[in-house]
């Protein structure tokens, strides 16, 4: 076995399915037929976990933090919508294809000023990259609509048979099978060679280029994939929503994406799919609870969290599936806190 | 026996401080040599400069006739440049195994025959980083060099704060890596007497300039240069 193939199978055998995985997109199946009232807030938390998803990949896997993820969310977002309201593609999974390479371009062309810096910086071109495109979003009324947005958009069915219903549920079901997908993708990105040489240049960029890692090229190529991912995750938002405004680029959004990964955690793919649902449902939770303060609430989780270390709360968490585990199978613990937890 | 690793008239350092004047060393394919000197020599900075990770003032720096001199460290490491940093440097959240597939490159050493070299890497294989003690850091440290095939390894201060038996079994694979393999090898040492048996050649650094060069077993038989340079007493040369 030459040294090529032999990483190839190791990589493999590292990407090996677990069973808990087989439970969590199970239930996310089920779930469509448990909530069947609840298609829109599913669809919403899908999205959302998408959107997620691409977060940890840059933040989770390369280390690089932003602030204006929302940028390619939103170029996204106004791609499926311009291509839709001006008949260019009709389509919508090759307007949502057509959609991501937009957002791909954009983050392709300013990775290169984010592998400039380290963490503020970073933070801080990324932020500026988002307010920047906003501005010129508002500026260009014309052909974003300015803050009415784009008005009149009109989804066909996907693949000319599945139209979209007002109750939501063709949208779940799309949505819920593009993160499938491209979860299916990542898992594959992060299990491969280039995804551990991603995990290499977060412990310690210089010394992963000494022992032969191309750092800026390895993340100008998970930044690139990353704006991919987030453009998709804004096409299905006006794709499921027939909308697209200057909202699609606040900070906002950004700085909830920050948090969804800190509620999930970064660094193993499930963390921002976990934290969109614990996110929304939170969210959810205290606004029946308190309309006008519910922000204070979900802040307060934040800040426990924070202070406890999710390390923690993950072994509180995990206590009682472990123990049914240990009682049922008779073998240690098989839940495990995840990995990269312990990095200093 | 042409040139492996040429380095002429280097002048490098950190930031505006010059470690090494003007450096001019030739190495040819398949030697070991042990780079010697007490603390501060400029040792560990010769070591980084070929790796290409310190500030280079002048002169140029050649692998088997491919100037390397305006290289990122990533393409030196990629033409054939591997190193085993004095920290280690294991990458904590990456697996041993993960450790050394993260930079394999195609060549004669595969993960399977570091495992061979070092059993206990193999028994370690889903081990992160962090749960290694420091000897099997070095052993992973080595392996992971070796997985990138290079054509020369450089090795600084391998053994520096491991327990003695440590200690011995890793001067074994070195001294297996090096001569059944045939790597040209450069191994920072600040330990004479460890070094020499694995060493054809010694060059001794002083205030980053080389003030002593010659054969291992020449230095062997003159013990009083290594007293004169390193303080080494006559019997812990042999």
């Amino acid at each position: 076995m030459s040294a090529r193939d032999e990483v190839g199978f190791h990589a493999q055998q590292h990407a090996r399915w677990h069973w808990g995985e087989f439970v969590f997109w199970i239930a996310a199946l089920a779930c469509a037929f448990v909530f069947p009232s609840r298609y829109l807030i599913m669809t919403d938390i899908v999205r959302l976990a998408l959107f997620a998803l691409s977060l940890d990949l840059i933040l989770g896997y390369a280390g690089i933090v932003s602030l204006g993820h929302a940028a390619f969310f939103g170029v996204g977002a106004y791609a499926a919508g311009l291509l839709s309201l001006h008949g260019i593609i009709t389509e919508p999974v090759i307007a949502l294809i057509v959609a991501g390479l937009a957002a791909m371009l954009l983050g392709f062309a300013t990775s290169f000023l984010v592998i400039r810096g380290v963490d503020l910086t970073r933070l801080m071109v990324t932020l500026g990259i988002a307010l920047l495109l906003e501005a010129l979003a508002e500026r260009f009324s014309d052909i974003t609509g300015g803050t009415d947005g784009l008005q009149g958009i009109e989804m066909q069915p996907i693949l000319k048979i599945f139209a979209f219903d007002m109750f939501g549920k063709t949208g779940f079901f799309y949505s819920l099978i593009v993160l499938f997908l491209l979860f299916l993708l990542a898992r594959r990105v992060v299990h491969s060679p280039f995804g551990l040489s991603l995990r290499a240049i977060k412990n310690n960029p210089l010394r992963a280029a000494a022992i032969g890692i191309p750092v800026n090229r390895r993340l100008i190529a998970i930044y690139t994939l990353a704006a991919f991912y987030a453009g998709i995750a804004g096409a299905l938002f006006t794709q499921t929503t027939a909308l697209a405004s200057l909202d699609v680029f606040a900070f906002e959004r950004s700085a909830d994406l920050m948090l969804v990964l800190v509620i999930g955690g970064a660094g193993y793919l499930y963390g921002g799919l976990i934290g969109a649902l614990v996110f929304r449902m939170l969210q959810e939770v205290f606004a029946a609870i308190t309309p006008q303060y519910w922000q204070f609430w979900i802040g307060l989780v934040l800040v426990v969290i924070v202070l406890m270390g999710r390390a923690r709360l993950h072994r509180w968490v995990l206590f009682l599936p472990n123990l049914i585990i240990t009682q049922l199978a008779g073998r240690k613990a098989v839940v495990a806190v995840p990995e990269g937890e312990s990095d200093g | 026996m042409a040139d492996l690793l040429a380095i002429e008239a280097l002048r490098a350092g950190y930031g505006e401080a010059v470690v090494l004047p003007n450096m001019t060393l030739r190495i040819t394919d398949g030697q070991v040599l042990a780079v010697l000197g007490r603390n501060g020599t400029g040792k560990t900075t010769l070591i980084n400069s070929i790796v290409g990770i310190t500030r280079r003032f002048g002169g140029s720096i050649r692998l088997g006739g491919l100037d390397m001199t305006a290289m990122r460290p990533d393409q030196r490491a990629r033409a054939g440049i591997g190193w085993v940093p004095q920290e280690r440097n294991i990458f904590r959240s990456l697996t041993v195994e993960e450790n050394m597939t993260a930079v394999a490159q195609d060549g004669p050493w595969t993960v399977a025959k570091v495992y061979e070299m070092f059993p206990r890497l193999k028994e370690r294989r889903n081990n992160f980083g962090n749960q290694l003690s420091g000897g099997e850091q070095q052993m992973l440290a080595i392996g992971r060099a070796l997985t990138l095939n290079p054509r020369v390894l450089l090795l600084d201060e391998p053994t520096e704060g491991l327990a003695p038996i440590i200690v011995e079994e890793l001067l074994k694979a070195l001294g297996t890596i090096t001569r059944s393999s045939g790597i040209c090898s450069i191994i920072v040492e600040q330990h004479a007497q460890k070094i020499l048996g694995l060493a054809d050649r010694v060059v001794i650094l002083e205030r980053g300039t080389i003030v002593h060069d010659a054969s291992s077993s020449a230095l062997k038989a003159d013990p009083a240069i290594l007293e004169r340079h390193l303080g080494v007493s006559e019997g812990a040369a042999h």
